[in-house]
C-alpha cells in the first residue's frame, strides 16, 4: 500500500509552492498502552471483516457489470425473490456481528475502567489552553501552544512538531496508573492523544474521568477534538512520560518555580522589568485572540491598539482583565494568572504600539484589586 | 377528487410571468423551484467548501482567518443538509408521487406552496450573516452544523438568533412538506394501488415523511432553548444556571441520527428505481425492501448517543448504543444485497442514471463500512471528531445522497422536459464527478486514522500529502458541476425528444404519461391492477 501512495505524494509535492512534510500514516496507529492497543486491535478486526465483506460484494456486482450486460446480448432473468436467499443474508449479518460484539464489549469494559489508579490529574479545557491540577501535589500550570506566529503566517519555516509543541508539558510517570479528570471552564473541549488511545470531553459542570499507564518514557502528542471556537485547532497537548525518579524531580522543580513566581507578586518591578516580562505574557494569553499587534479580529475581538479601556480608567482596565466581560469571550484572567503576570499584561496593554498613557501596575495594585 | 378532473380539460393552463411561480399550486412548478433552489445552495455550499479546501491546501494559515475558518465550516454544513440535500429530495417527490401514484397534484396544493416559500427566507437570513461578516459587521454562525452549546449559547455570536429563527423555517417548510406528501400518498393514490404496490421511491418518502414529523419539532424545540438561553435568561443548557451541556447533544442528536436518514432513505428509493430498469430485470425483494427501510426507521430513533461515546456516558449506555447501532447494518445489508441480485443476471446498460446508481452502491457501501467501524465505542475514541468520522459522512452525504440526487436527475430530466439529456456530457460529468469525489474523499480517511481531528483550520505537518491530495479532487469535483448546470440548461431549453416510456422498459405510471408530463399529471386517475 505505501509503496503505491508514496509515489502520489510525491507528485502531489510537486503542487505545492512552499512545502514541508513529515512522514504521514495510512493506519491507525497501535499506541502505546493497553487502551490504544484494545482500540487498534478491535479497529483492525471490524476493519478486515469490511474488506472482505466488500470483496464478496464488490466482486459479485462487477461481475454482473462486466458479463450480464445488453451489449453482451446476456438475456435478463426475471426473477424477483427467494425467501432462502434473503434469510440466509440477514441470519449471516448477525452472525459477524455479534463476533464483533464480543471483543468490542471486553475491550471497552477495559478501557472504561478507571478504579485502583495510583494518582490524578485534574484537566481543565481553557479556550484555548489547557490547564493541568496534579491532585494533592499542589502543582498546577496552564499548557499554551508555543509555536511562533511567526509559522502559523508562513513567515518563518515550521518546526518538525508545528502546532503540536507547548510551553509547560504535562507529565507522567511510567508504569503508573494516571486517572485524568476532566472538565472545562467555558465551552466542551476534548482531550486527545492518540498513542494513548483517550478521547474525553471536558465540559462545563462535568467532571469526566479516563486513564492511561504508559511503560516507555517519551514524548505523546495530541490535540483538541471538539470545535471549541477560533483557536480551536491551536490548543495542543503534549505529555511526557518519565521513569518515576525523573517525573519526582521534575515534580520538585515545578513546586519551587510556583513558590518563586508567587514571590514575584510581592516586589515592586521596573517599567522595563513589567514591559518585557508583558510583552511574553501577553502573547502567551491574549495574543490568540486580540492579536500580537494588539489590533484585534474585526466582529470577533476588539482591538486593544487605541482602545478606550486600554487608554482610559486604570482601575477600569484592571477590573476587565481581573473578572472578564459577561457573555463575551473575555474571560476572568484572575484566577489563571499571578498578579506579576496581570501586572505586567495590563501595563503592556497600556503602553505599546501606541497606547503610551505611561501608566504603570504593580503587582500589588492587581492585589489590591482582587 | 372526481371535481377536480372533471373540471380540466386535457389541454393545460399554466398561468405566465412571476405569478406562475410565486403563487403556484402545482406539484411540477413547486417541484421545479424545490430543484433550482437546491442547484444553487449547492453552488453556494459548494464555494464554501472549495475555500475551505483551498485554506487546507497546506499547512499555515493562508486564506482566512480562524474565526472565519469556523464560519464557513458551519454555513457549508448547513447550507449543504438543509439547502441542498432535503430541498432536493423534496423537489423529487413533488414531481414524482403524484405521478407515480396517478394523481393530479399534490393533496395540499397551497400549503405547498408556502413550504417551498418559507426556504428562500430561512437561507435568505443564513447567508445574509455570513455576507455581514464578510463585510466586517459581526460573526456568521461559526459553531458548527451541530451548534453544540454551550459555544452556541453564551458564546454565541449575535447571528446566532438569526441562525435560530432560520432553523424555526426551515423545520416549518419541512414539516409542512412531509405533512403533504403523507396526506397525498394516503389519499391519492390510483384505484388498485394498495400500500404493497406502490412504487418503491413512494414507499421511502412515505416513511421519510413520518421521521420528518417526528423529529423536525425536536430540532424547533432545541432552537427554542437555545434562544430562551441567549435571551431571557433561562439555562437549559448553561451549567453555571444548573443547566446541562450533555443534554442538549441528546437532544440534537434525537433529532439529528434520523435526519441523516431523512436524507438517506429517499435516496434508497431513487436507487431502486432505477437499478431495476437498466438491469431490465424487476427489483430484487420488494417487500423486504419496504421492511428494510421501516426497519431503518425505527432503529434510528434508538442510536442517537453514538455521536457522544466521548461525553463521558455511563458504560452500560455505551454499550446499548453500540449494539443498537450495530442492527442498523443488517437492513441496509439486505438493500445493498437486494441491488446487487437485481443487477444479477439482468441486461444491464449503463446510461448516466445507471452509473450514478451504480456508483451509489459502492460508494454508499464504504460509507456504510465506516459507518459500521465507527459505531464500535472502543474504536471510535480514536475515530471521534476526526477526518475519518468527515470522510465517513462525505461518503454517505455526497456519494450517497448527492450521487443518487443526480441520478435521479438524470433519470427523470426527460420525462421533465421531453428532452433526452446530452448523453455524452452526462457521462463527462459522471466520471469527473466519481473520480473526483473519491480523490476528494478517500485520503480524509487516511489523516483521520492518522489523527487530524475535523474542524481545525491549520495541521500538523504529517497531514499535509493527502490534505493536498484531497483539496486538488475538490476543485475538480466543484467544476465539474458546471457541466452538470450546463447540460440541464440545455436540455431544459430542447433536444432530441424522449418517448413516453423514456427508457427502454422503464416501469411506473409516470412513464405512462407522455413526455413531458402534462401539467396536471392524471387527470384521469389510471387502474393499476
Amino acid at each position: 500500500m505505501r509503496a503505491v501512495t508514496r509515489p502520489i505524494g510525491l507528485a502531489c509535492l510537486l503542487l505545492a509552492s512552499n512545502p514541508s512534510f513529515a512522514d504521514y500514516q495510512l493506519n491507525l496507529a497501535p499506541g502505546v498502552t493497553s487502551t490504544s492497543q484494545n482500540s487498534y486491535d478491535i479497529h483492525q478486526i471490524v476493519m478486515w471483516i469490511c474488506v472482505v465483506i466488500g470483496i464478496i460484494v464488490y466482486g459479485v456486482m462487477t461481475y454482473s457489470i462486466v458479463t450480464h450486460t445488453k451489449a453482451k446480448k446476456h438475456k435478463a432473468a426475471t426473477f424477483d425473490d427467494n425467501l432462502k436467499i434473503e434469510i440466509l443474508w440477514t441470519v449471516i449479518p448477525i452472525l459477524i456481528l455479534i463476533g464483533m460484539a464480543i471483543p468490542a464489549t471486553s475491550a471497552l469494559l477495559a478501557m472504561e475502567d478507571t478504579s485502583n489508579s495510583d494518582m490524578s490529574i485534574k484537566v481543565t479545557g481553557y479556550q484555548w489552553k489547557w490547564h493541568y491540577d496534579y491532585v494533592g501535589e499542589d502543582v498546577s500550570f496552564f499548557s499554551n501552544l508555543s509555536t511562533p506566529m511567526a509559522q502559523i503566517k508562513n513567515k518563518e519555516t515550521k518546526g518538525e512538531n508545528y502546532l503540536l509543541e507547548v510551553d509547560n508539558r504535562i507529565v507522567i510517570p511510567t508504569g503508573k496508573k494516571v486517572r485524568f479528570l476532566f472538565t472545562s471552564n467555558d465551552v466542551i473541549h476534548s482531550w486527545w492523544i492518540p498513542a494513548f488511545g483517550v478521547k474525553k470531553d471536558a465540559i462545563p459542570g462535568y467532571i469526566n474521568e479516563s486513564w492511561t499507564q504508559v511503560e516507555e518514557p517519551g514524548v505523546y502528542r495530541g490535540q483538541c477534538a471538539e470545535l471549541c471556537g477560533a483557536n480551536h485547532g491551536f490548543m495542543p497537548i503534549v505529555v511526557e512520560a518519565k521513569s518515576e525518579a525523573d517525573y519526582l524531580a521534575w515534580l520538585g522543580e515545578k513546586k519551587s518555580a510556583q513558590a518563586a513566581a508567587a514571590a514575584s507578586g510581592n516586589k515592586t518591578w521596573t517599567m522595563d522589568e513589567l514591559m518585557a516580562h508583558g510583552e511574553t505574557a501577553y502573547n502567551t494569553s491574549c495574543g490568540a485572540c486580540h492579536q500580537p499587534g494588539g489590533e484585534g479580529l474585526p466582529g470577533a475581538f476588539p482591538a486593544i491598539k487605541g482602545s478606550a479601556i486600554a487608554t482610559g480608567d486604570v482601575a477600569k482596565h484592571i477590573d476587565v482583565v481581573l473578572n472578564g466581560v459577561k457573555d463575551t469571550g473575555m474571560q476572568a484572567f484572575g484566577p489563571q494568572l499571578n498578579d506579576a503576570d496581570l501586572a505586567a499584561i495590563i501595563t503592556y496593554e497600556r503602553n505599546a504600539w501606541g497606547n503610551n498613557t505611561g501608566d504603570m501596575v504593580q503587582p500589588s495594585d492587581v492585589k489590591a484589586a482582587r | 377528487m372526481n371535481a377536480v378532473v372533471e373540471e380540466h380539460h386535457d389541454h393545460d393552463h399554466k398561468p405566465t410571468g412571476m405569478g406562475r411561480w410565486l403563487f403556484s399550486t402545482n406539484h411540477k412548478d413547486i417541484g421545479t423551484m424545490y430543484l433550482w433552489f437546491s442547484f444553487s445552495m449547492f453552488f453556494i455550499g459548494g464555494a464554501l467548501a472549495l475555500l475551505i479546501r483551498a485554506e487546507l491546501f497546506q499547512p499555515g494559515m493562508q486564506i482566512v482567518e480562524p474565526e472565519f475558518f469556523n464560519q464557513l465550516t458551519t454555513l457549508h454544513g448547513l447550507i449543504m443538509v438543509f439547502g441542498v440535500i432535503m430541498p432536493a429530495f423534496v423537489g423529487l417527490a413533488n414531481w414524482q408521487i403524484p405521478m407515480m401514484i396517478g394523481a393530479p397534484d399534490m393533496a395540499l396544493p397551497r400549503m405547498n406552496n408556502w413550504s417551498f416559500w418559507l426556504l428562500p427566507g430561512a437561507f435568505g437570513l443564513l447567508i445574509a450573516s455570513l455576507i455581514m461578516s464578510i463585510m466586517g459587521m459581526g460573526s456568521a454562525p461559526n459553531f458548527g452544523w451541530t451548534f453544540y452549546a454551550p459555544l452556541s449559547t453564551t458564546y454565541g455570536p449575535d447571528s446566532t438568533d438569526f441562525f435560530i429563527f432560520s432553523v424555526h423555517l426551515m423545520g416549518i417548510s419541512s414539516v409542512m412538506g412531509a405533512i403533504n406528501v403523507i396526506a397525498t400518498i394516503m389519499n391519492l393514490r390510483a384505484p388498485g394501488m394498495t400500500y404493497m404496490k406502490m412504487p418503491i421511491f413512494v414507499w421511502t418518502w412515505f416513511i421519510t415523511a413520518y421521521l420528518l414529523i417526528a423529529v423536525m419539532p425536536v430540532l424547533a424545540g432545541v432552537v427554542t432553548m437555545m434562544l430562551t438561553d441567549r435571551n431571557f435568561g433561562t439555562s437549559f443548557f448553561n451549567a453555571a444556571g444548573g443547566g446541562d451541556p450533555v443534554m442538549f447533544q441528546h437532544i440534537f442528536w434525537f433529532f439529528g441520527h434520523p435526519e441523516v436518514y431523512i436524507m438517506i432513505l429517499p435516496a434508497f428509493g431513487i436507487i431502486s428505481s432505477i437499478v431495476p430498469t437498466f438491469s431490465r430485470k424487476p427489483l430484487f425483494g420488494y417487500s423486504s425492501m419496504v421492511y428494510a427501510t421501516a426497519s431503518i426507521a425505527f432503529l434510528s430513533f434508538i442510536v442517537w448517543a453514538h455521536h457522544m461515546f466521548t461525553t463521558g456516558m455511563p458504560v452500560a449506555g455505551e454499550l446499548f448504543f453500540m449494539y443498537a447501532t450495530m442492527l442498523i447494518a443488517i437492513p441496509t445489508g439486505v438493500k445493498v444485497f437486494n441491488w446487487m441480485s437485481t443487477m444479477w443476471r439482468g441486461s444491464l446498460t449503463f446510461e448516466t442514471p445507471m452509473l450514478f446508481a451504480i456508483a451509489f452502491i459502492f460508494l454508499f457501501t464504504m460509507g456504510g463500512f465506516t459507518g459500521l467501524m465507527l459505531c464500535i465505542a472502543p474504536a471510535d475514541f480514536q475515530y471521534h471528531d476526526t477526518y475519518f468520522v468527515v470522510a465517513h459522512f462525505h461518503y454517505v452525504l455526497v456519494t450517497g445522497a448527492a450521487f443518487s440526487i443526480m441520478a435521479a436527475v438524470y433519470f427523470w430530466l426527460p420525462k421533465w422536459t421531453g428532452n433526452m439529456y446530452d448523453e455524452k456530457l452526462g457521462k463527462l460529468h459522471f466520471w469527473l464527478t466519481c473520480i473526483s469525489a473519491n480523490v476528494l474523499f478517500f485520503p480524509m480517511h487516511f489523516v483521520g486514522l492518522a489523527g487530524m481531528p475535523r474542524r481545525i483550520p491549520d495541521y500538523a505537518l504529517q497531514f499535509a500529502e493527502f490534505n493536498q491530495i484531497a483539496s486538488v479532487g475538490a476543485f475538480v469535483f466543484g467544476f465539474s458541476q458546471l457541466i452538470f448546470l450546463y447540460l440541464v440548461i440545455k436540455c431544459v431549453k430542447g433536444g432530441e425528444k424522449a418517448t413516453s416510456e423514456v427508457w427502454e422498459g422503464a416501469k411506473g405510471l409516470e412513464f405512462d404519461l407522455p413526455s413531458p408530463a402534462p401539467f396536471h399529471s392524471y387527470t384521469t386517475p389510471p387502474e393499476v391492477k
